[in-house]
C-alpha cells in the first residue's frame, strides 16, 4: 500500500464526518426556512380566525314611541334623530332588573355595540309598523364583551371587562342568550374606531381601483417597452442606457418611488392625495421593471424560426412582431403580468407617501375617492391598541394572502398549461 | 363636462373615425378593382383614420389635465389684492386650501374675507371656463385630425409604413419611461435636498450625531432648534441590516446548496415553492409578525435571562428581516450554483472528493462572485426596506451597537416625517428627501456593483 492511499485512508472517516456535518447544515437550514414560514402562518391564523365570527346578545326590544321619541315613523327628520340607544338601554335593564345607579346602567349599556342603535333604526325606516311592538332582536355586541367570549377560561380574567359587566356576560352565556355568527361587518364595511363596526370592504374597494390602475398602465406599457428593446431597439449606447435604467429600478427600494410620486403627482402636478388613481401611478412604476424584464425573457423564447417563416411569407417587421411573436409569447407575459400585480398588491411603503393612510370611513366608489388599500388598513389597525384590532389586523392579512397565493397559484399554473417548449 | 364623458365622446370618435377610414379605403379601392390595388390592407387605412383622429386630441388632454389646476391656482392668487397676497409657502398653501373650501361649498363664504370669497368664484368660473374649453379643443382636434385623414385616403398612399412608424414610436416612449422614471426620481429627491442643504449644512447632516426633527412651531418657542444629524440613522441602518443579512446569508445559501446539490427531487418540488411562498409574503406581513409576535417574545427570554431588551429591539426587527431575505438569497444564489459547468463538479468528484469537498474547494469559488453579488443585493434590499422597520424598529434616534436597544433606520424616519400633517417645505419634509437622496444613492451605487459583478460571472461560463 502506498504512503498516498494509506494517508487517505486515515483521513477518510474525518472527512466523512466533514460530509455528514455539511448535509446537516443544509438540512438546518432548509428547517429553518419552512419553520419561520410554518410560524409565520400559525401565529397569524391563531390570531385571525377569531374575526371571522361575533358574538351577539338576545333582547327583547320594544320599539316605545316615548323613548324613542318618535311618533311618526315615515317622518325622515324624526327616525334620524331618534333615541335608539334609550330603547336598548331599557331591553337591558328589563334583562337585568337589579341594576341601580348611574354608573352599572352605563356600565350594562356598553356591552351592546352603538351599532344596534343603526340597525334599530334600518328596521324602523323599512318596516314602520314595527313601532310600539315588541320583537326579540339579535344585537350586536361591543368589542371587549366580543373578546370576553371569544377568549378562553385561563384569559377571560384579564378581559377588559369590570368583574361585574364579566358576571353579566356569564350570566347570558350560561342561558344562552349570546351566540356566535358570521362576522358580516368584516366584509361590509369600511373603517371605523368602533373594532365591531369596522371592516375590510373599504379597503378591498380601494385595492381594487388602485390594482385596475396599476394593470391598465403597467402592462400594456411593459410589453411595448419590452417588444422595443428586444425587437426593434438599434444596438447603441442609448439603448443599454435604458437596460441599465430598467435593471437599477427594479432594484431601487420601493419607499423611493413614493417620494417620486409626493413630489412628481402631487407636488408638480397638484393631484389629490390619498386617491387610488396617484397610489396606481406609483405602483405602475414601481412594476414596470419586472413586466418588462419577464417580458422580454418570454419574447427571447419564442423561436427564430417563426420570425424568419413569417418573413418569409413577405410580412413586415411590425407584422411579425404583433402578429406571431406576440400571441406565442402573451402567456410568458401574463404570467409576469400576474406576478408583477402580486407585488403591486402586497406593497405598502409608497402608498403610505401619498397619504393612502387616511381614516377613511365611506366606501370609495371610483379611483379619484379618497380611499387606502388592504397592506395599508393592516398597517393601521396593527397601529391600535385595542386587542380586537389584532384579531382583525390577523383577519385582514389572511384575506390579503389569501388573494397573493390566488395570484401566484394562478400564474404558476399559467406558466405550466400555456407555456410551449419549442 | 365631466372628464369622464369625454373621453367616452373621444372613444367613440375614435370608433367612427376607424369605420370611416375603411369605408373610404374600400370606396377609393372599388373603382380601381378590388382592394388589391391598395397600397396597404384596409385596415391600415381606418388605423391611420383612428390615429390621426386620436393622437393629437389625446395629447392635449392629457396635457391639458396635467397643468390646468396649477395654472388656475397662480391665476386666482394674481387675482386676490396686494395685500393678502401670501408671503411664504406655507401661507400660499393654507390660502389656496382656504379658496378650495370655500369654493366647494364646505366653508360658507360669510366666514372668509370678502377677496377670498371672491377668489373662490373665480376659481369655479375658471375651472367651468377650462373644462369647457378643453372639452371643445379636444372635440375639435379629433374632428379635424378624423377629417383630415379620411379626406388624404389615397390608393398610392403607404397607409401600413406610417401606421408602423406611429406604432414603433410609441413602442420606443414606453422604454424611454424608464429613463424618465429615473430621471424624476433623481431630480424629485435631488431639488428637495438642495433646499434642505440650503437650510441645515450639508456636513451637519452627514457628520452629526444628534437627531431630533422637531422644528419650533413659533418663533419665540423656547423648544428645540432640531437636530439633523444622520449618523444615528446611518448606524442604526446598519446594525438592522446586519443582524439580517447574518440571518439570511448563511441559511439562504445553504439551502440553496442543500436544493442544488443534495435534496431529493420530492424534497425539491416541495421545499422550493414553500420558500418562494415566504418571498411573497408581502412586508407589512413581516412587519406585524414582528411587532406582535417577535418582539414581545425576545423581549420576554431577554427578561427571562436577566437581560434589559427594548420591546422595539434592533434584534426582532433584524431577525424578520432575515427570514425576509432568506428566500432572495437562495434563489439567486441558486442561480449562480447551478450555472457552474458540469465538467468541474464531474471532475472534482472523480478526483475522489467528497461531494462537501466539491462544493467547498470547487464550486463555492467559482460561484463567489455570483454570490457576492446576490448578497449585495439582498444587502441593498435590507437598506431600503421600509414596513417591518416601521412597525418593529423604534423611532428614537439611539447611536448604539447593542442589538437589544431599540434604533431607527433611514426609511422610518423617512415615513414619520412625510406621514405627519406639516406643510409641503418645512424643513423636516425636505430632511425626508435628503434621507432619500441619500437611500437612493446607496442603494443605486450598491445595484450598479451588484449587477456588474453578476453580469461578468455569468459571461464567464457562457
Amino acid at each position: 500500500m502506498s504512503v498516498t492511499t494509506e494517508q487517505v485512508r486515515k483521513t477518510l472517516a474525518r472527512r466523512y464526518r466533514a460530509e455528514k456535518r455539511f448535509k446537516a447544515y443544509g438540512i438546518c437550514a432548509i428547517s429553518i426556512g419552512l419553520l419561520a414560514l410554518l410560524l409565520l402562518f400559525t401565529d397569524i391564523i391563531g390570531k385571525g380566525y377569531r374575526a371571522f365570527y361575533e358574538y351577539s346578545v338576545a333582547l327583547q326590544i320594544t320599539f316605545d314611541p316615548e323613548s324613542l321619541e318618535i311618533d311618526d315613523p315615515r317622518d325622515l327628520e324624526q327616525l334620524q334623530y331618534g333615541n335608539y340607544e334609550a330603547v336598548v338601554r331599557e331591553a337591558l335593564q328589563a334583562r337585568f332588573p337589579g341594576v341601580e345607579g348611574r354608573e352599572d346602567r352605563r356600565a350594562l349599556a356598553a356591552l351592546v355595540s352603538t351599532a344596534a342603535g343603526y340597525r334599530l333604526r334600518e328596521m324602523l325606516e323599512n318596516s314602520p309598523e314595527l313601532l310600539g311592538q315588541t320583537r326579540t332582536l339579535w344585537l350586536q355586541l361591543n368589542d371587549d364583551a366580543d373578546m370576553f367570549l371569544k377568549s378562553s377560561e385561563a384569559k377571560r380574567k384579564t378581559a377588559r371587562l369590570s368583574d361585574q359587566q364579566q358576571t353579566w356576560m356569564l350570566e347570558l352565556e350560561q342561558s344562552d342568550e349570546v351566540r356566535a355568527g358570521f362576522n358580516h361587518s368584516l366584509f361590509t364595511r369600511g373603517d371605523s374606531r368602533e373594532p365591531e363596526q369596522a371592516g375590510i370592504l373599504g379597503a378591498i374597494l380601494g385595492s381594487f381601483f388602485t390594482m385596475l390602475v396599476t394593470l391598465a398602465l403597467s402592462f400594456p406599457i411593459g410589453v411595448a417597452a419590452a417588444v422595443y428593446l428586444e425587437e426593434f431597439a438599434p444596438k447603441n449606447r442609448f439603448t443599454d442606457f435604458i437596460e441599465v435604467n430598467i435593471n437599477n429600478l427594479a432594484a431601487v427600494p420601493s419607499i423611493i418611488f413614493g417620494l417620486l410620486g409626493l413630489a412628481v403627482f402631487i407636488g408638480l402636478f397638484g393631484m389629490p392625495r390619498s386617491v387610488p388613481l396617484v397610489g396606481g401611478l406609483v405602483l405602475t412604476l414601481m412594476t414596470l421593471p419586472t413586466i418588462i424584464i419577464s417580458s422580454r425573457a418570454a419574447i427571447k423564447a419564442v423561436p427564430p424560426s417563426i420570425r424568419q417563416a413569417a418573413m418569409g411569407l413577405g410580412a413586415s417587421k411590425m407584422q411579425v412582431v404583433l402578429q406571431f411573436v406576440l400571441p406565442l409569447a402573451l402567456p410568458g407575459m401574463l404570467t409576469g403580468g400576474i406576478i408583477g400585480m402580486a407585488q403591486a398588491l402586497g406593497e405598502t411603503a409608497p402608498l403610505l407617501m401619498i397619504g393612502m393612510v387616511a381614516f377613511i370611513v365611506e366606501l370609495p366608489a371610483g379611483a379619484m375617492d379618497a380611499a387606502t388599500v388592504l397592506p395599508v388598513q393592516v398597517f393601521l389597525w396593527a397601529s391600535s391598541p385595542e386587542q380586537s384590532f389584532v384579531t382583525m389586523t390577523s383577519a385582514a392579512i389572511m384575506v390579503l394572502m389569501t388573494f397573493l397565493i390566488t395570484m401566484n397559484t394562478m400564474a404558476v399554473v399559467m406558466r405550466k398549461r400555456l407555456e410551449r417548449r419549442w | 363636462m365631466q372628464t369622464g364623458q369625454l373621453l367616452l365622446i373621444l372613444a367613440a370618435m375614435i370608433v367612427t373615425a376607424f369605420i370611416m377610414g375603411r369605408h373610404r379605403a374600400l370606396q377609393v379601392a372599388q373603382p380601381l378593382g378590388g382592394i388589391r390595388h391598395l397600397r396597404s390592407l384596409p385596415f391600415y387605412y381606418a388605423m391611420r383614420s383612428a390615429i390621426w383622429c386620436a393622437l393629437p386630441a389625446l395629447t392635449v388632454l392629457v396635457t391639458w389635465l396635467v397643468f390646468d389646476q396649477t395654472l388656475i391656482r397662480i391665476m386666482v392668487l394674481d387675482s386676490l389684492p396686494t395685500e393678502l397676497q401670501p408671503v411664504d409657502g406655507t401661507a400660499r398653501n393654507l390660502l389656496i386650501s382656504q379658496i378650495g373650501n370655500v369654493a366647494s361649498g364646505a366653508l360658507p363664504t360669510d366666514f372668509v374675507d370678502a377677496a377670498v370669497a371672491n377668489a373662490a368664484g373665480r376659481l369655479n368660473q375658471l375651472q367651468s371656463i377650462s373644462a369647457m374649453a378643453m372639452a371643445v379643443v379636444v372635440i375639435v382636434l379629433a374632428m379635424v385630425g378624423g377629417a383630415w385623414a379620411w379626406l388624404r385616403v389615397s390608393a398610392r398612399m403607404p397607409a401600413r409604413e406610417q401606421v408602423e412608424r406611429v406604432l414603433l414610436v410609441v413602442f420606443m416612449l414606453c422604454a424611454v419611461l424608464a429613463v424618465v422614471t429615473t430621471v424624476g426620481i433623481v431630480f424629485s429627491v435631488l431639488f428637495e435636498s438642495i433646499r434642505f442643504f440650503g437650510q441645515v449644512p450639508i456636513t451637519d447632516f452627514l457628520f452629526g450625531l444628534n437627531w431630533s426633527p422637531q422644528m419650533a412651531l413659533r418663533a419665540d418657542q423656547v423648544a428645540s432648534e432640531g437636530a439633523f444629524g444622520a449618523v444615528p440613522l446611518f448606524a442604526g441602518t446598519l446594525l438592522i441590516s446586519a443582524i439580517a443579512l447574518i440571518v439570511a446569508v448563511p441559511v439562504g445559501l445553504m439551502s440553496a446548496i442543500y436544493l442544488a446539490e443534495y435534496a431529493h427531487s420530492k424534497v425539491r418540488s416541495f421545499a422550493k415553492p414553500a420558500l418562494e411562498v415566504l418571498a411573497g409574503v408581502p412586508t407589512v406581513v413581516y412587519g406585524f409578525f414582528a411587532a406582535l409576535t417577535v418582539a414581545p417574545f425576545i423581549r420576554d427570554v431577554g427578561q427571562s435571562l436577566g437581560l434589559s431588551v427594548a420591546s422595539e429591539s434592533a434584534l426582532a426587527a433584524g431577525l424578520v428581516m432575515g427570514i425576509m431575505l432568506i428566500p432572495f438569497v437562495s434563489s439567486l444564489s441558486d442561480d449562480v450554483i447551478t450555472a457552474v459547468p458540469r465538467a468541474m463538479r464531474d471532475a472534482s468528484l472523480g478526483l475522489g472528493a467528497t461531494r462537501s469537498e466539491t462544493i467547498k474547494k470547487v464550486i463555492f469559488p467559482a460561484a463567489l462572485p455570483g454570490i457576492m453579488g446576490g448578497i449585495l443585493l439582498a444587502a441593498s434590499r435590507a437598506i431600503g426596506e421600509t414596513m417591518i422597520v416601521v412597525m418593529a424598529a423604534g423611532l428614537a434616534a439611539n447611536l448604539t451597537a447593542n442589538p437589544l436597544q431599540a434604533v431607527t433606520t433611514i426609511t422610518v424616519q423617512i415615513v414619520t416625517l412625510l406621514t405627519g400633517d406639516q406643510e409641503f417645505d418645512s424643513a423636516k419634509t425636505l430632511a425626508a428627501f435628503a434621507l432619500g437622496l441619500m437611500l437612493f444613492i446607496t442603494t443605486l451605487l450598491m445595484n450598479v456593483v451588484a449587477l456588474h459583478i453578476v453580469k461578468k460571472y455569468r459571461e464567464q461560463y457562457e
